[in-house]
């Protein structure tokens, strides 16, 4: 196979994560002193036990430097990271697989974003010189037009489906309102969300993630090594990447009903792990709901629901805080807030928290006590037909 | 008498090719807003994403797809460059897909440079396409603002050839210069100034009279050989004085009905187009004119030039792929308010989305891109699939400018930075294969649904840093179809 995985060869003994939110007091620096100490305290190390960082950022700064400066740390290689929203998850993947490759003990992965600097509204993307005929579309835009097509696909009216999306966001924002840390803490019923103002194609600012800064990271090493550093590590089951040829927008053939990159790394990422039926085998899932028509396509892309039965599942509840199948319990991108780059590291911190029985109580998810050990995070950065999709699978226990 | 025209040597009109912008402009909105100034009728309003080169394009794209011949050169007259010292004719060039080796020639500042484009055209011994493309305007509650107009027109002239047949052969030409300064406006400024209209009317109608009658003299042609006069300006005072004049001089002759033989000059609902008007008026002339009809066309700017042109047999058998009739231009005109038309011209700046602006085009980036940026060239691959923008290890070309499209999906985008919010954007799958994301513009939010068909069409997204940025969108195409090359 493409990927030999490094199934519970590196474990996972501390994290942080800072409140997400418009945090104008807070600099880029402030966001990565407080995540770096907060994950450090988690595990009991200090800053000089850290034997190399890989930093996430999309677009807050440039080189390690970002991250060696603040820290005061003057000998320790620092690789800046981008793979666009999935810069996170890709931090993490490249501390894991240094610290299997046995060219370091100890490695710490840190995403942050520091997105509300800019004085405009929304992300929006750094420009890099072209000759001008590149799409200009919002994400929010491209994804809208997953809608239509799906309800056509599948037979729904377009009005079903902004119902189906607007039960996805109440259910994110009912888990957010249970997190401390989340930006949006307020639940918003299904009634409210439908009578939102549309901003592109049918989707209003609720089916989109909260624009956050925020920094999240993790300390990895051998899993060998795990028990000296907490007695409740999260093993490395599975890390998959796959970055699309991007032929999506311009192939006929593409029907905006699937991201094709996501099928691809969750398939890689369920071999690595072993997983067969991931519905049933993990206990949580926390996925890449940039906007609510994402996370619909989520479900059936990562396995969870047969295609064309995510409506249906959504409405049932499968995916609620107590469902068979929790999707993101801490709010996801939605109700957490999305600083790019520490996304992905924020959506493993749930997996930290829930796996470890460490989620406060109002927001626990049932799934555990059940016997459930595995937790799903994916990550991804780009647009319909043409994107990066990260999937990692972590558990509690070794085998 | 005038000669027979099938005896002439066979040079001039070989195609024409007329872009009217959809907006129209009811005069009578203007004098509510602006307090005074307006009044009957209506004029066309180019988009907020078209300018002189945009519409020059489009005008030359009809030309050219009418004609057997490609031009040797392009010549495009206007008032409103979109660059300054540098060439607006080599956009034009590259949206047409010229040969590097024809000619691309700007005539930029005055309404009379479209005569000189002219005229430089009919003394080429190749095909020439010589482009007038205009935009009008002036200070809110202006006599320019009213009377002017937006368009392009384009005449494809050369040689005849077996396969195209010259239209209208230029049969004689006459001219009068002359200094006074009825009108002047500084480079930069934005709208003109006039001096008492009553002066520059006298010195028009004389020059316009002294033209005519020197043409007469170097065609060899008599005044009642003349069967149709169009005549044009941005005096329109000096206009309809001049019309009444020639008009009065017809009933003298004794040959037709007053008035009859005057061409109409198409300003109560298009306005005058500047550059573009004479050969707007040379392309409507066409499409009623009989086989050996002469017209006059006479151009009051800094003095007067007339052409003479005589009809051929070849205007009953013109191919019509993409001709559309000036009438039916005019007729698809879309209503915008004088608030719109005011913020599209920069007089009544709104409130931008708080997104940042789109970033300069890359001039090198670009400059790799022409073919696809300025000419809509997809390429094709070893398994026949259309790839938009092409690909670099595709060998075929496949140009995608005449081809029209199908909606698969759309969205409406309330969030994006455009200068005429909101933004509406379609996945086009093109007739023989090919899909692209695309833009649509001059749109009708309930006319954009799935299945409805698109056109490409040439306009500017956006401009940064004064590079200003072209490329295509798709355009719902109305009944009957109206699409160029």
């Amino acid at each position: 196979m493409a990927s030999n995985g490094i199934r519970d060869r590196v474990a996972i003994v501390g994290m942080g994560c800072t409140t997400f939110g418009e945090q104008w007091d807070k600099g880029v620096d402030d966001l990565i002193v407080d995540a770096h100490a907060e994950t450090l305290a988690s595990a009991g190390l200090s800053k000089n036990d850290i034997d190399a960082y890989w930093l996430g950022t999309a677009q807050s700064g440039m080189s390690g430097m970002m991250l060696s400066k603040p820290l005061h740390i003057a000998d320790k290689p620092v690789t800046r990271v981008e793979n666009m929203c999935a810069t996170g998850s890709e931090a993490l993947r490249q501390a894991c697989y240094a610290v299997a490759s046995g060219a370091y003990d100890i490695a710490m992965a840190l995403g942050v974003e520091k997105v509300k600097d800019g004085g405009y509204q929304g992300l929006n993307g750094f420009p890099i010189p072209g000759d001008g005929t590149q799409r200009t579309l919002t994400a929010a835009s491209m994804y809208s037009m997953v809608v239509p097509a799906y309800a056509e696909k599948y037979g729904l009216t377009p009005e079903a489906v902004k119902r189906v999306l607007a039960r996805i966001a109440s259910k994110n924002h009912y888990n957010g309102a249970r997190n401390p840390r989340a930006q949006f803490r307020k639940e918003m019923s299904i009634d409210q969300l439908l009578a939102m103002p549309t901003v592109a194609g049918c989707l209003s600012v609720f089916d989109c993630a909260g624009v956050a800064d925020g920094a999240a990271a993790a300390i990895v090493c051998r899993a060998e090594d795990a028990l000296r550093y907490t007695d409740k590590p999260l093993y490395v089951k599975a890390l998959a990447l796959i970055s699309g040829d991007g032929s999506g927008p311009s192939d006929p053939s593409y029907d905006y009903t699937t991201f094709p990159e996501i099928v691809r790394s969750a398939e890689d990422a369920y071999r690595q792990a072993g997983i067969v039926d991931p519905r049933r085998e993990l206990a949580m899932a926390e996925v890449h709901d940039c906007f609510t028509p994402t996370e619909m396509v989520l479900m059936e892309d990562l396995g969870f629901s047969d295609r064309g039965q995510a409506c249906h599942d959504i409405e049932r509840g499968v995916f609620d805080l107590l469902g068979d199948l929790p999707v993101n319990p801490d709010g996801g991108l939605k109700s957490f807030g999305h600083p790019v780059g520490a996304s992905g590291l924020r959506m493993m911190f749930e997996a930290w928290l829930q796996l470890r029985g460490d989620a406060p109580v109002e927001r626990r998810i049932a799934t555990i006590d059940q016997g459930r050990t595995l937790a799903l995070t994916h990550n991804l950065g780009g647009f319909p037909g043409e994107m990066v999709s990260f999937v990692a699978i972590v558990g509690s226990t070794l085998g | 008498m005038v000669a027979a025209a099938d005896d002439s040597p066979q040079f001039g009109v070989l195609s024409t090719g007329v872009w009217l912008p959809q907006a129209r402009l009811d005069r009578t909105t203007i004098a509510s807003i602006a307090g005074s100034g307006g009044g009957r009728g209506t004029r066309t309003v180019a988009s907020y994403d078209e300018d002189t080169t945009t519409m020059a394009v489009e005008a030359g794209r009809r030309a050219l797809c009418d004609c057997a011949q490609l031009p040797h050169s392009v010549w495009l007259a206007t008032t409103a460059p979109s660059y300054a010292d540098r060439t607006n004719a080599t956009g034009v060039h590259a949206a047409l897909q010229l040969s590097a080796h024809a000619g691309a020639y700007d005539l930029a500042g005055s309404t009379r440079a479209v005569m000189a484009a002219l005229r430089a055209g009919c003394a080429m011994s190749a095909p020439t396409l010589v482009i007038g493309s205009d935009m009008r305007t002036g200070l809110p509650g202006s006599g320019d603002e009213a009377y002017g107009g937006d368009g392009a027109a384009a005449l494809l002239v050369g040689p005849q050839t077996s396969s195209s047949p010259v239209l209208a052969a230029v049969a004689g030409w006459g001219c009068v210069t002359d200094e006074f300064v009825d009108r002047w406006r500084s480079p930069g400024d934005r709208s003109s100034k006039v001096w008492e209209e009553r002066f520059g009317e006298r010195h028009y109608v004389e020059a316009g009279r002294n033209a005519y009658a020197d043409a007469l003299t170097n065609s060899g042609l008599a005044d009642s050989d003349i069967t149709a006069i169009a005549i044009t300006g941005p005096h329109q005072r000096a206009v309809a004085s001049a019309a009444k004049t020639f008009a009065a001089k017809t009933v003298a002759a004794n040959t037709v009905s007053a008035g009859a033989r005057l061409v109409d000059d198409l300003t109560s609902k298009v306005g005058y187009t500047g550059t573009a008007h004479p050969l707007l008026l040379v392309a409507s002339w066409l499409e009623s004119a009989a086989p050996g009809a002469v017209l006059a066309l006479v151009s009051l700017a800094d003095g007067a030039d007339v052409v003479l042109l005589q009809a051929t047999s070849a205007v009953h058998d013109r191919p019509g792929r993409g001709h559309k009739p000036v009438q039916a231009s005019i007729a698809d005109g879309v209503p915008l308010t004088y608030q719109r038309y005011l913020t599209w011209r920069g007089m009544l700046p709104l409130e931008p989305p708080r997104r940042p602006e789109p970033g300069r085009v890359s001039a090198s980036a670009a400059t790799r891109t022409t073919a696809w940026k300025f000419g809509f060239v997809a390429s094709r691959g070893d398994n026949g699939d259309v790839h938009l923008p092409p690909h670099p290890e595709d060998a075929d070309h496949q140009n995608m400018a005449g081809v029209l499209g199908r909606i698969v999906t759309f969205t409406i985008d309330r969030l994006s930075y455009s200068q005429s919010p909101p933004v509406v954007f379609a996945v086009v799958d093109f007739d023989g294969g090919g899909r692209l994301p695309i833009e649509l513009t001059d749109v009708n939010l309930d006319q954009v649904h799935i299945g409805a068909v698109v056109e490409p069409t040439f306009r500017r997204l956006h401009s940064s840093d004064g590079i200003h940025n072209y490329f295509w969108k798709g355009r719902l195409v109305s009944q009957g179809g109206d699409h160029g090359q």
